[in-house]
């Protein structure tokens, strides 16, 4: 019992971060009907640039919202000049070009910060309370705690605010948006900008349990990936609850189930992924997808 | 008899002259370069091969797999498997592997008919990754991490003497009988998908691939075409993993990351979305791209030593992927693409000034 509630706890743990990451593709999904296959490696860069401050002598709790916010205007500075040359192309034309931004993200990490493992520096002590007999560790809670004050904070701007309601308008009604004084165009940078910021915060949160090198998000983004279609790839809450049932799923199936251990924890992640994708396309939360021929 | 073939070959359109100028380059080039460059060109052949095959499933049906490396991987360690537990002749186990691995396309070809383009990108992609650790799993049939040693097969004497005659040097090697059985299978597989290609199920995947409904409204056979495409590219990948791992020697869990799967991608892009040539000319550059360009960055002297080796590391990522990204802006049919769209403007100069401007079609208009 005592494990239990302890692996429940890392569980939600694992699963607030990777809400986090589904919660950045739902946003550019929601904007543009694209799965951006970079978001794990540009909140891994992201996180270097945390890295970086911090180990230059600033204050983790400056670093922080500092590097979000100059991930939002990496992430608008990539819209501007990657995505937007090839905003009305085909699907493929797009999934192709996010790959290569993946790529590029990758190896720019690689040549400026180098191969080497890091230890990211925690602000939260290793310790574990004790709740009502069962013990959890302080750190656990405290990446629940971030990723929730995160996740109600964008809740509150898409639902409660002049710009989230534009946003909003901007990715389900293109034209009359647009009729109606919107710049949809600069509304996707918008989106991607703050789908950049959200990542980060899955990148930072993840850094202390893992450690920080380039290909440190390629398990994470898979597991974001399950949570987003586990949820329904277009509904903000349906990531929430998609990533906290993934998160549980695979770290009760790896410490229970013998034959997943810790080696096949990710073919979890992907049995998730095809399964619903097979029985039941639209997840959790998203709606019948209805096409007009 | 005589006189038709002599009109056949006078009226012979100059690609028939390329393809026949790049076949004895090919058959001709162990004989003058060492037996080490013979087997890189090996890797250029294996990876035109698979490239193929991807280019049938994305260029021309316009589904798209980012999990090629694992077909590779799957068709290698059939080979592989069969050769070491069960003794099979390695010739054998090459089309055994094409079959085993096109069989299992074909099935995944069957759930992918319900996946929109995008969703089939995530699955794929989620499979390249968990990938090796897949194949680690069953340790007493896959050798674990370790992996299993393939033993390089020998030329049979017949190629060594033949060889040993044309060269007047020493007799074949493991690595140029490699290469010449890589060469064989890339022919015998491009001559098929050019085939394949320009008949009936070439213009009904492009059908599919350009107006689904409108192609279903002309009887094609969508679900049937689709699954067909996956298997034969699967087929295709089988084939080249079989052979690249007869090549190196050895299949292990890392032989196979998810860069592998990356590098095909990049390599059908860059050389150009369906397009026969393009899987050739992006076998010569994903292979060749990593290696030139890190040689050329540690020939610099001006170069410090410390930043050249950090760019054999991350140099070839940077390069592929901002490469994808222009090349998808600027040049969405890839090398192949812009050649064509050279040549025929060259002709149109060379027609006169009178037939510029006519509005004439490309021959195959832009694929993604």
């Amino acid at each position: 019992m005592q494990e239990l509630i302890q692996q429940v706890v890392s569980g939600l743990a694992s699963g607030a971060i990777f809400a986090s990451l589904a919660l950045a593709l739902v946003l550019i999904y929601n904007a543009m009907g694209l799965v951006n296959f970079a978001q794990g490696e540009m909140a891994m860069f992201a996180t270097f640039i945390a890295f970086t401050l911090i180990i230059h002598g600033l204050n983790y709790w400056i670093a922080f919202p500092l590097t979000l916010g100059i991930a939002f205007v990496a992430g608008v500075v990539i819209e501007r000049v990657v995505i937007r040359p090839v905003e009305r192309a085909p699907v493929l034309t797009l999934v192709i070009v996010t790959l290569g931004l993946a790529t590029l993200v990758n190896g720019a990490a690689g040549f400026l910060f180098g191969y080497v493992p890091r230890s990211f520096p925690s602000p939260f002590s290793v310790q574990t309370i004790n709740i009502l007999g069962a013990f959890a560790s302080f750190q656990d809670l405290s990446v629940i705690a971030v990723c929730g004050i995160v996740l109600i904070a964008i809740y509150l701007l898409l639902q409660r605010t002049t710009i989230g309601l534009t946003l909003r308008a901007a990715a389900h009604h293109p034209e009359p948006s647009r009729l109606l004084g919107v710049r949809v165009s600069w509304m996707l940078a918008l989106g991607w900008g703050l789908a950049s910021a959200v990542g980060a915060v899955s990148g930072i949160m993840v850094a202390p349990i893992l450690l920080l090198e380039p290909n440190m998000m390629q398990t994470i983004i898979i597991y974001a990936f399950a949570a987003a279609v586990l949820g329904g790839i277009e509904s903000p809450l349906g990531a929430v609850v998609g990533g906290l049932i993934v998160g549980l799923t695979v770290n009760l199936a790896g410490a229970y189930v013998p034959f997943v251990g810790g080696d096949l924890e990710l073919a979890v992640a992907l049995a998730i992924i095809v399964g619903v994708l097979v029985i039941k396309p639209n997840g959790l939360f998203g709606r019948a997808a209805v096409r007009n021929v | 008899m005589y006189r038709q073939v002599q009109q056949r070959l006078r009226s012979a359109p100059p690609r028939y002259w390329l393809v026949l100028v790049l076949v004895l380059f090919f058959i001709g080039l162990p004989t003058v370069i060492t037996s080490f460059q013979a087997s890189e060109w090996t890797l250029v052949l294996i990876f035109a091969i698979v490239i193929m095959g991807l280019n049938i499933l994305v260029g021309y049906s316009g589904q798209i797999s980012l999990g090629h490396g694992a077909l590779m991987a799957l068709g290698a360690y059939t080979s592989a498997i069969l050769i070491h537990r069960y003794q099979v002749d390695y010739l054998v186990t090459i089309p055994i592997a094409g079959l085993v691995t096109g069989l299992i396309g074909f099935l995944l070809g069957i759930p992918a008919l319900r996946l929109s383009a995008l969703y089939l990108a995530l699955a794929t992609f989620a499979l390249a990754v968990v990938t090796p650790s897949l194949i680690k799993r069953p340790a007493g049939l896959t050798g674990g991490v370790q992996g299993i040693l393939i033993s390089s097969p020998d030329p049979p004497q017949f190629a060594k003497d033949a060889f040993a005659s044309v060269t007047s040097g020493p007799p074949m090697s493991s690595d140029q009988w490699m290469y010449y059985l890589s060469l064989i299978s890339a022919l015998v597989l491009f001559w098929l998908a050019w085939n394949l290609i320009r008949r009936r199920p070439g213009r009904a995947l492009r059908a599919i691939r350009d107006r689904e409904v409108a192609a279903a409204s002309y009887g094609i056979n969508i679900a049937g075409y689709k699954t067909m495409a996956f298997g034969i590219s699967a087929f295709y990948a089988g084939i080249g993993g079989s052979l690249y791992g007869l090549a190196i020697g050895f299949v292990s869990p890392d032989t196979f990351p998810l860069a592998l799967s990356f590098q095909l991608l990049v390599g059908t892009v860059v050389g150009g979305l369906a397009s026969i040539a393009g899987p050739l000319i992006g076998g010569v550059f994903t292979f060749w791209l990593p290696i030139v360009s890190s040689q050329f960055v540690g020939s610099q002297s001006w170069i410090p030593a410390q930043i050249a080796s950090v760019f054999q590391k991350a140099g070839p990522a940077v390069t592929y992927g901002a490469l994808l990204i222009v090349v998808m802006i600027f040049a969405p049919n890839g090398v192949a693409g812009l050649i064509r769209t050279g040549y025929m403007r060259l002709q149109a100069r060379l027609r006169g000034a009178g037939d510029r401007g006519t509005g004439q079609m490309p021959p195959d208009p832009q694929t993604v």
